[in-house]
């Protein structure tokens, strides 16, 4: 039996107290919170308890309950009682109260939505006469309740009255179980463990409340769908807030100031250093590169900067080593000119991509041979050099000796057979090249030769105390990314080793010893030494940043291969060259991205890579959002082509881009291009506090550098926005009385408000796709700086008459032979095949259930097939062929047309017809309400209205031709008629003006 | 509702004369009225006690691990199910579909309380999918077939057609 539990979850004391309560002898794993333990379960649950069976049970009541039974207790109606309020009723209000708490750090008092659950727990327990819950000896029930309250009940000031409650409290709490759970789960803090504030991060973002309908939240929500007890949600306090907040208006929030190079540390100011894995020169930087570090440190950056932290922001390209000499070698150049070829290339991909580099230098440059050898020197100076004979690797056939990297063998740990010479792809640890087994030499296949030769080493060992002190310092205090402390940990528990500074190659920066001229720093010495000697290119007040960690706080993004030199062997350096050296405070690493099923590989051919994306004709805004929506936060992910285009449609297209549009429509159609008054309402007010409560949480989790996660945070926003339009029908109610009117204008200024913020939230993602927007919405510059200041000002900063310019639709529908296309050319592996009738092509199966284009596809290759099968009954007749032969090709005819008729929705089951992809006709109600959602259905109800207007306007215009009106009066019907059948195109994406349709959905 | 599920579950456990239930609170959970005793609170409790109360134990699971299972599904039909949002609902199939791969029931090759249960509570969400829909969580729906023909279990509820024949050939599994 094993039980996997995570860190910092609190249903993880429960069964941990239960288990040693009950002495159940079981294997107890501890894994991360995004751990996929239960296979059928698509999302991560924890804890979770894995039988001899093979059954999991993944609820942690019922594997409390399950311990104490094998214990031999069974239980009872009034423990089965307890255990359902606790799932029912307690949970989901313990998870609020938590998120309010450790989350947005409010409540000096006890959460509003425990008071209800807590006072009938401590009313229950007054009114029995046993010490427990359920009887005179703790019980199950006990023990897991106790464990639900415990980050909550164990803070004292969060608890009020409840005195029976108080004292069954601590007498649960006493039990060893209880007491040693705490401690292996939350460390013994409760609310102040670092690790239920990482655990609370992690969980889905659950919605304030449970009853909102755009609540993703693991917990259980029990109001009806569709919500009603919204205002049960948000506090009155909350809402009231976010109303003085909206009166606010721009006035009274500070400017952010323009950038003005040099960007120098200053006084009184959060300074902020950005710096991103140096990419190697010579090769061009596929996706999986372009997220994990530019991409990141630059939405990073620009997030900062709006926040108005004095944010520096450098990256280069790192450009000695031998792989350049190579391809120097290669292509007839010098090293030098390789890497100013492939520097530029590297610089205008990062500019394709819009990454707002402060400074994009290289390694290659004087003052990284100044800087390095000056640490060099004082690192001599101080004794933490060793020097060494070391055994290299040298091949007798190239005459030379071999860089790590084109040694290859078999890992000397695990046996796998492609290992490189500094590390295993396979198991991660570090090898020495001569270690390797069966060694080639990666250029001519050649088996090397070990030669001797003197070496320098970086004597780690000796500065390992020090690592260790500030390891801790930087790490408790800073946002270390879990898997940068948990790779970190490992190499410092395994112990340091001194390591080799030099090596025997020309194309790097030379060593200044005089016993050692003839070689050169080791790329993982030299290499991060880059971020300071691009930043002395930058300015020659370099050391304002580099020699200040009073002042400046480092922030280090990279993919976690990169993790140990950052974390353990470039601090390393820093520290004994003793120097004041700033060290990181916020180690940033990303898993892999992986694409579609397999890995990037330029030699294969298979994935994207950067000079590649423009050619697609996919905007940059929506490359850099779909690689932020799959930044691999946690865990590894997968690019996919047809995920990237279901994103486009759905998120950006049917969600953020047509609420910012309709916004803006509404205010130029209905309202002349002027914002309309607004008198809110209560339901506007609750709307307020939603979208300022979903801009803390974006902040809380950018200031974390939670960028996937934020990202949802704006999502969320527009589906708010979205739904707050479908709801109170602005498009009708202007047709209505002077309330109606009223009404309508309320809603359309709050909307063009909110699409205002997200313009601003959106700028670090898609910093295009946010200047064009503030531009149509005519906003005015200052909103850029000031709306993310503090936790986040949600004022109405497009007031009333403000006057906004020409709104357009501003993303295009990605459409499904678009992105076979871009599949099969960029190798993509194609899902396996199912077995098909010969005449169509496997469709992927993938694109099928995701996109829905697959039908049209497969519709179209079905008309094919049938026009190729009527020719040959056709011919078979005309040959006169036997009856049966016809025959039988008539049935096939028959099958295919039937599958045509499938394909294409028009089944007689009315139900088939959602599959399609094309909009329903708009005097067809949409067979299926959730195919309605927040998504399509805006448009598709905006078709009906339009449709019904457009019949009654015809009505009318046919209605005064009869009267034999004036002219001019049925002219003005006529004009619109037009306008209204113009609207109803728009709105079934048939738009009649070519430049519209482009970013109108089907 | 759940008013009717357990009236429904009184008939399916052969219960002869009916209890009396009420509500309490805003989410109308269920409370059983007793004379001999505290009342009972709670949808999963009350369903547990009329199965004990019908001397059908083995509808809450034969050995301690099947108990186990029987009271996970349990709660997570009245966690994860009840009121679950529209998104949510994909993943509850999803999840469903894919555990059932090997069972026949939710507690394995046993019919349970779970199995009743859960389809009360899912019935409303079965009802409006497409055919296509039930090809695609094609265990879930062979599950869900399986229950409402099991004896005496659909009582409140209309039946669901359930195609025997895949439709959609080309095959998105």
């Amino acid at each position: 039996m094993k039980l996997f539990v995570s860190d910092g979850n609190p249903h993880c004391v429960k069964v941990l107290a239960v288990l040693e309560f009950t002495g159940v002898k079981c294997d107890v794993k501890h894994v991360n919170h995004e751990e996929r333990v239960v296979p059928y379960l698509s999302r991560p649950a924890l804890p979770a308890l894995l039988l001899p069976s093979g059954t999991h049970l993944f609820s942690p009541n019922s594997i409390c309950q399950y311990l104490i039974e094998l214990n031999g207790q069974e239980s009872s109606d009034i423990v089965n009682q307890w255990l359902e309020w606790e799932a029912t009723e307690l949970q989901p209000a313990v998870m609020q109260a938590l998120h309010m708490v450790v989350l947005q750090g409010k409540g000096a008092d006890t959460p509003r939505v425990l008071r209800g659950p807590l006072s009938y727990l401590d009313q229950s327990l007054s009114q029995r006469t046993t010490p427990f819950l359920t009887a005179e000896m703790v019980s199950v029930a006990d023990v897991v309740l106790w464990a639900a309250l415990y980050p909550i009940l164990s803070d004292s000031s969060l608890v009020s009255g409840n005195q029976t409650l108080q004292l069954w409290f601590e007498r649960v709490g006493m039990l060893a179980a209880c007491v040693s759970a705490v401690q292996t789960v939350l460390q013994g803090k409760g609310l102040k463990a670092e690790s239920l504030k990482t655990y609370l991060q992690r969980q889905p973002t659950t919605h304030h409340g449970q009853g909102q309908v755009q609540g993703r939240g693991t917990q259980p929500c029990n109001s009806p769908e569709g919500g009603g007890d919204d205002d049960c949600v948000l506090s009155e306090e909350e809402i009231q807030s976010a109303v003085v907040t909206w009166g606010k208006g721009l006035t009274d929030l500070p400017m952010v100031p323009e950038r003005q190079h040099p960007i120098l540390p200053q006084e009184g100011k959060r300074n902020v250093l950005v710096t991103s894995a140096l990419p190697y020169v010579n090769n061009v930087p596929h996706l999986g590169n372009i997220i994990g570090c530019v991409l990141s440190a630059d939405v990073f950056a620009r997030y900062g900067r709006l926040r108005g932290w004095n944010v520096l922001y450098v990256c280069g390209t790192d450009e000695y080593g031998t792989a350049t000499e190579n391809k120097a070698r290669e292509e007839g150049l010098t090293a030098q000119q390789i890497c100013d070829k492939y520097h530029a290339v590297h610089a205008s991909i990062y500019q394709w991509f819009q990454v707002d580099f402060d400074f994009f230098g290289r390694t290659t440059t004087k003052k990284q041979t100044e800087i390095a050898q000056n640490i060099f020197w004082r690192l001599h100076e101080r004794g933490f050099l060793l020097e060494d004979i070391v055994e290299q690797l040298r091949c007798e056939a190239c005459q030379r000796f071999l860089a790590d990297r084109f040694v290859e063998g078999t890992c000397p740990f695990c046996s796998y057979p492609e290992a490189r010479g500094d590390q295993c792809d396979k198991c991660g640890k570090l090898i020495n090249a001569v270690e390797l087994r069966e060694p080639t030499c990666k250029v001519c296949s050649q088996t090397p030769v070990v030669q001797s030769s003197k070496h320098l080493f970086l004597d780690l060992p000796k500065l390992e105390a020090e690592l260790e002190q500030w390891l801790e310092r930087s790490t408790g205090s800073g946002d270390w990314t879990a898997n940068a402390k948990q790779i970190t940990r490992s190499w410092v528990r395994d112990g340091l080793k001194p390591r080799c500074i030099t090596r025997d190659l020309k194309w790097g920066t030379p060593v200044p010893h005089p016993d050692f001229s003839d070689k050169v720093f080791y790329v993982w010495f030299d290499a991060p030494i880059g971020y300071l000697s691009i930043t002395a290119n930058y300015t020659d007040q370099w050391e304002k940043w580099w020699k200040n960690p009073q002042q400046v706080e480092l922030y280090n993004f990279m993919a976690k291969d990169n993790v140990p030199f950052h974390s353990v062997v470039f601090p390393c350096s820093l520290l004994g060259a003793q120097d004041n050296y700033t060290l990181v405070n916020h180690l940033v690493a990303t898993e892999y991205l992986n694409y579609e099923d397999t890995k990037f590989s330029k030699s294969r051919g298979v994935g994207v890579f950067g000079d590649m994306a423009k050619d697609t004709g996919i905007p940059s805004d929506v490359w850099r959002f779909y690689l932020l929506y799959l930044r691999p936060e946690g865990q590894d992910s997968a690019f996919s082509w047809v995920d990237m285009a279901t994103k486009n449609n759905s998120e950006l297209l049917n969600n953020l881009g047509n609420f910012i549009n309709r916004a803006g429509m509404f205010v130029s159609k209905f309202f002349e291009s002027c914002v309309p008054a607004m008198a809110l309402q209560q339901e506007d007010k609750r709307l307020l506090a939603q979208v300022g409560w979903e801009l803390k949480q974006y902040i809380n989790l950018m200031d974390r550098v939670k960028i996937r996660d934020a990202l949802k945070c704006i999502l969320n926003i527009s589906r708010h926005g979205n739904q707050y339009i479908q709801v109170n029908e602005p498009w009708k109610k202007i047709k209505g009385d002077e309330t109606d009117r009223q009404r309508s204008g309320t809603v359309t200024g709050v909307s063009v408000n909110v699409a205002c913020l997200l313009s601003v939230m959106l700028q670090p993602y898609m910093p295009t796709v946010s200047h064009t927007i503030r531009q149509q919405l005519n906003a005015p510059p200052s909103v850029t700086g000031t709306l993310l200041q503090g936790t986040g000002n949600f004022v109405c900063s497009l007031p009333v008459g403000h006057h906004i310019g020409t709104v357009s639709p501003l993303f295009q529908k990605l459409e499904s032979e678009q992105i076979e296309s871009l599949k099969k050319r960029f190798g993509g592996q194609q899902p396996k095949t199912t077995a098909q009738p010969a005449t169509t092509p496997a469709s992927d199966p993938a694109a099928q259930t995701a996109v829905n284009g697959a039908d049209a596809e497969r519709a179209r290759e079905l008309t094919l097939a049938v026009a190729e099968q009527g020719e040959k009954v056709r011919t078979l007749k005309g040959q006169k062929a036997e009856k049966t032969v016809i025959g039988a090709e008539v049935t096939k005819l028959l099958e295919l047309k039937k599958q045509l008729s499938l394909a294409e929705g028009k089944d007689p089951e009315p139900v088939l017809t959602k599959g399609k992809t094309t909009a329903q006709p708009a005097t067809t109600p949409a067979s299926d309400p959730a195919a309605q959602t927040a998504v399509n259905g805006a448009d598709a109800e905006r078709a009906r209205e339009l449709t019904l207007a457009v019949a009654e306007q015809g009505e009318k215009v046919r209605t005064l031709k009869g009267q034999k009106a004036e002219k001019t009066v049925i002219g003005a019907e006529v004009t619109k008629l037009l306008e209204l059948k113009k609207q109803l195109s728009l709105a079934e994406g048939k738009d009649p003006e070519p430049v519209l349709t482009k970013g109108k959905k089907k | 509702m759940s008013l009717k599920e357990l009236s429904s579950l009184e008939k399916a456990l052969g219960l002869k004369k009916p209890n009396k239930y009420s509500t309490q609170g805003d989410r109308k959970v269920p409370v059983l009225q007793s004379i001999n005793g505290p009342a009972l609170v709670g949808l999963v409790t009350i369903a547990t006690h009329l199965v004990q109360e019908a001397k059908q134990p083995e509808l809450l699971g034969g050995s301690a691990e099947h108990k186990a299972v029987v009271q996970q599904w349990l709660e997570y039909r009245v966690t994860k199910v009840d009121g679950c949002h529209k998104e949510d609902i994909k993943t509850i199939l999803k999840d469903l579909n894919s555990y059932l791969e090997d069972k026949v029931y939710l507690a394995g090759n046993q019919f349970t309380l779970a199995d009743t249960l859960m389809y009360y509570g899912i019935h409303h969400v079965i009802v409006d999918l497409a055919v296509q829909e039930k090809e695609k969580y094609m265990n879930m729906t062979r599950w869900f077939d399986h229950v409402q023909h099991y004896p005496g279990v659909r009582h409140h509820l209309p039946p669901v057609v359930v195609l025997r024949n895949r439709v959609y050939t080309s095959g998105h599994h």
